[in-house]
């Protein structure tokens, strides 16, 4: 099932009476959702993304704008009519019935002709508990399940009505690190499986990386940019966007162009084309640093630390806005360090120029290509 | 189909603040007819066989009434001295406890807590009998004393009390004891600022418990001279002004009702806590 | 550990007087008056030790009378009191306008001194030689007949008293009851909503269970409170309860200790004891139903 968004926005009225201004937890977001896609909602908290999940299910009504599932508008659908299901963050499982009974909830609803027999619905609830992998666990309490056991039952209670769209509000983030990655593949792979159109909310850029088919990065109720992951990493629309995602993160640098040379304090790195002369933000990406004896970026060496493969040098340098440098390098040219000062080659296609007033990024041409 | 259930939620809300709305009426109702009452004249209120709902000529009359006919003024001040000391007794016997048990290391300790907890289950109407006689055997029956001794424990308040102290880190104490601070100034200066909250709220619930306490003032008081306002509310029905001069009685009933409805307008939010945290009444 | 000892007592000390002397020895004092066979305060004399006092109050009129009392009261009010807290209890949750308003006055009642406030209700039931008062007033306008509440037929009596213990216990059960519905996290309702619940189940299936803890904990405390009934009769029909055929248990046992019936402590204890065993017996009963249809977390 497509999704389309149309112009999504929600006011909330101020609830502070001495503070009248209005706040806007969404604002004018458009975007086509297409069938069958694992859709990642990323961002601070705060920036509406979970505001956004909850118009699509129809717990919240939008201020303006249309939400509409395949070409039918169910912008005043109530939420058990859209065909939905909702995944919340504390799961939300009714803790006075079994695992059993939590799966069969939804199904006991149905009325009229849709309403199931006996057989019917514990049939269903099989097939739900066994997608997500719980059969064994049915006859329990949700108190005596861990969290990630927990988890998959929300879920197949989410998926026991078959829905067309399946929502998750941050869904991974009451689980520790590792059942986080176990957990995130197992919701991979139960979307692969049943091919349910999904949206999922997430402030941990490394899980909406990871498993999503389009990432749809938010800020302050505002769109700023949607796209497959390694896109969206790759060519960052914008300050934010260049920041928010990576890790470690992009280091950024109060750097100048002039005369078509890219300066950061008094190293000259390359010559940049398309680019007027002036001061501007500029983001380099940790694994854009290649080590270099005759490198033109010259930073004071802090510390180094290798983790296996890699190794991460910590340095600094004048022109940094951020409190470091930390740069990614691999660990076969650990010799090269050690002095006070490090010197580095910077590859132009992990750097970023950003518009010192819009935060925009500006592009540039090096003589190695368009980017 | 969704106007349909548009249409039923909408009885429904008009169904709810209906509910609402009467049973608002039948709480403040005889609020408003107290006060009603108590500003009619003794000629108007018997002369009318259906009552108004207003006053054509409202007197003050009643009031005046109420503390020169009746020792009113009497059984007032009697209430607020009962109250203020029942409850600084209570406070101070009832944190010393609760320190002793939230911070102190002693033997015995779990134990004698456990016996405490057990006496909370005690109904007062068991041990009533007994302090009535002992009190009586003590010479005490018409006097401050034995009005008060008998009313100062509240298992329950220590109790509170110790959960909220016992929420204060260690870690306070260690650095108070550190600088070398005795444990009796270190619960007086660090404390019971930290729980001032608590200690507030089992002030107010002490102060309305004493305030419409009613069973043992009867018991061990038969001079007017040593009732409180609940005793002598029924004396005053009783004997005072006679059955009839109800206007007075109601004027009597607002002057009484009307202390604990100031504390509980500028208090509500900590009597309402306190209540729902306490879970007890009487 | 030990250092601090003889310190900790000297803190403790204050209460364990003050529990000792009001509340331990009375404590042990009651069984052992209740034993001393028709014992007599102002002569100070027993005629023997056994179970003399407790056939004695179990064959007296009065007491048989107010057990009865007390029980009609109790079967009445608890659950008309409890259903009609939650139905109100829902009613302020489900809104948003004027709650803390409704909340405020649906308090009052609990900070009012009940003798005062008792005897508002006195008049306003009351039938007068200048009056029948308002509520039989309003009886008339819908064509019925005057009673009198406070000095008539046993019903109307009982019916007075009924309403007013309701009216006197409502703040605390709807307190209780307002707060419990607004600790069931709004996610469940959410959860229901998109499964499309009724509302009807979703009170049923969701709300009533989680809030299950709090409402067997109102019908308990409610049974031990309306057995303790007293002070609610004395506002209403005055200090002599026995000649207005309302006194409760508890207003026995008074009567049996002062006032022109009292002077025997023995018979107060032995009728304080017999109420001490209903209550501890109802209470477990309801424990033991509880336990069954009790979800606790």
């Amino acid at each position: 099932m497509k999704v389309t968004l149309e112009n999504l926005t929600k006011v909330f009225p101020s609830r502070n009476k001495k503070k009248k201004a209005d706040v806007t937890a969404v604002k004018d977001f458009t975007f086509e959702i297409p069938d069958g896609k694992l859709v990642g909602l990323l961002g601070p908290s705060g920036c509406g993304k979970s505001t956004t999940l909850y118009m699509i299910s129809g717990l919240e009504k939008p201020t303006s704008g249309k939400i509409f599932f395949g070409d039918t508008d169910v912008t005043d659908t109530p939420p058990e009519k859209r065909g939905i299901g909702l995944v919340f963050q504390n799961y939300a499982l009714y803790p006075h019935l079994t695992v059993e009974e939590n799966i069969m909830f939804p199904l006991q609803n149905l009325k009229g002709k849709d309403k199931l027999s006996r057989e019917q619905m514990a049939a269903k609830v099989a097939d739900a508990a066994r997608l997500v992998a719980i059969e064994e666990l049915t006859d329990r309490k949700p108190s005596e399940l861990s969290g990630g056991q927990q988890q998959r039952v929300a879920i197949a209670r989410a998926l026991v009505k078959t829905p067309q769209v399946l929502l998750l509000d941050e869904p991974l983030s009451n689980l520790d690190a590792r059942l986080r990655l176990q957990t995130r593949e197992e919701i991979r792979r139960i979307q692969k499986e049943t091919g349910i159109t999904t949206i999922f909310v997430t402030h941990d850029q490394e899980e909406a990386m990871s498993i999503s088919d389009i990432i749809v990065v938010m800020r302050e109720g505002v769109v700023q940019q949607t796209g497959a992951p390694q896109e969206i990493y790759d060519k960052p629309k914008n300050l934010f966007v260049a920041k928010f995602l990576g890790t470690p993160p992009i280091n950024v640098f109060n750097g100048r162009v002039s005369g078509g040379a890219l300066t950061f304090g008094d190293d000259v790195l390359f010559n940049v084309d398309g680019v007027s002369d002036g001061e501007y933000y500029v983001g380099i990406r940790p694994e854009g640093f290649i080590l270099s004896e005759s490198g033109a970026f010259r930073a004071s060496l802090r510390a180094v630390s290798v983790m296996g493969r890699d190794i991460t040098v910590v340095s600094s340098h004048t022109a940094m806005t951020g409190s470091e440098v930390r740069s990614i390098v691999n660990s076969e040219h650990i010799s090269r360090v050690g002095e006070d000062t490090v010197r580095f080659d910077v590859n132009p296609k992990k750097v970023y120029i950003f518009d010192k007033n819009t935060e925009m990024t500006v592009p540039f041409e090096t003589k190695g290509g368009a980017k | 189909m969704k106007k349909e259930s548009d249409k039923k939620s909408a009885v429904l809300r008009v169904l709810t603040y209906v509910l609402l709305i009467v049973w608002a009426i039948i709480v403040l109702f005889p609020f408003y007819w107290m006060i009603l009452t108590s500003f009619k004249s003794y000629g108007s209120y018997t002369s009318e066989y259906i009552p108004k709902f207003y006053v054509s000529s409202p007197t003050f009359d009643n009031y005046i009434d109420a503390f020169t006919t009746v020792p009113l003024a009497r059984y007032f001040l009697n209430t607020v001295i009962f109250t203020i000391i029942t409850t600084a007794l209570m406070l101070i016997v009832s944190i010393l406890a609760a320190y002793a048990f939230a911070r102190l290391d002693f033997r015995g300790k779990n134990v004698l807590f456990t016996g405490f907890l057990a006496l909370m289950m005690i109904p007062s109407e068991l041990v009533v009998i007994t302090n009535f006689v002992t009190i009586t055997n003590l010479d005490l029956r018409n006097t401050f004393t034995g009005l008060i001794l008998p009313s100062v424990t509240s298992v329950f308040y220590i109790y509170l009390l110790r959960e909220n102290f016992s929420q204060v880190p260690d870690e306070l104490y260690y650095a108070a004891k550190v600088d070398g601070t005795s444990d009796f100034k270190y619960l007086w200066r660090v404390m019971l600022p930290i729980c001032r909250p608590t200690v507030i709220t089992i002030t107010i619930l002490k102060v309305i418990e004493c305030w419409n306490s009613y069973v043992w003032p009867r018991l061990i008081t038969d001079d007017e001279n040593y009732y409180l306002v609940s005793n002598g509310i029924q004396e005053i029905r009783e004997n005072g002004f006679g059955r009839e001069n109800i206007p007075a009685m109601m004027a009597a009933v607002v002057v009484i009702s009307v202390p604990l409805i100031i504390i509980y307008l500028i208090f509500r939010n900590k009597i309402m806590e306190g209540v729902s945290r306490g879970g007890i009444k009487g | 550990m030990k250092k601090n000892s003889p310190k900790a007592w000297l803190y403790l000390l204050p209460a364990i007087i003050f529990l000792a002397a009001f509340m331990i020895y009375p404590l042990i004092d009651v069984f052992i008056y209740s034993f001393e066979e028709g014992f007599n305060f102002a002569t100070q004399t027993s005629f023997g030790t056994g179970l003399y006092n407790y056939s004695y109050v179990l064959h007296d009129t009065y007491f048989l009378q107010a057990v009865k009392n007390t029980f009609i009261l109790v079967i009445i009010t608890v659950p008309i009191s409890t259903g009609l807290a939650l139905l109100i209890s829902l009613g302020l949750s489900s809104i948003k306008a004027l709650r803390k308003l409704f909340q405020t006055i649906y308090f009052l009642p609990y900070v009012t001194n009940t003798l005062a406030v008792g005897l508002v209700f006195m008049i306003l039931f009351e039938k007068t030689e200048y009056t029948d008062g308002l509520i039989n007033l309003v009886i008339n306008l819908f064509g019925g007949e005057s009673i009198d509440f406070i000095d008539g037929p046993y019903s109307a009596k009982m019916f007075v008293l009924c309403f007013y213990t309701i009216w006197v216990v409502m703040p605390f059960k709807i307190l209780i009851l307002t707060s419990a519905l607004a600790s069931v996290k709004e996610d469940y309702y959410r959860a229901a909503k998109i499964d499309g619940t009724s509302k009807f189940r979703t009170f049923y299936k969701i709300t009533l269970p989680m809030i299950s803890p709090m409402l067997f904990y109102l019908v308990i405390t409610g049974f031990i409170g309306a057995f303790k009934a007293y002070s609610d009769a004395v506002a209403l029909f005055g200090t002599d309860l026995n000649a207005a055929g309302m006194n409760t248990i508890v207003g026995y046992v008074y009567d049996m200790l002062y006032g022109d019936s009292g002077g025997y402590p023995s018979y107060a204890s032995a009728a304080a004891i017999i109420l001490f065993v209903i209550v501890l017996t109802v209470t477990c009963i309801n424990l033991l139903v509880s336990r069954k249809h009790t979800y606790y977390d």
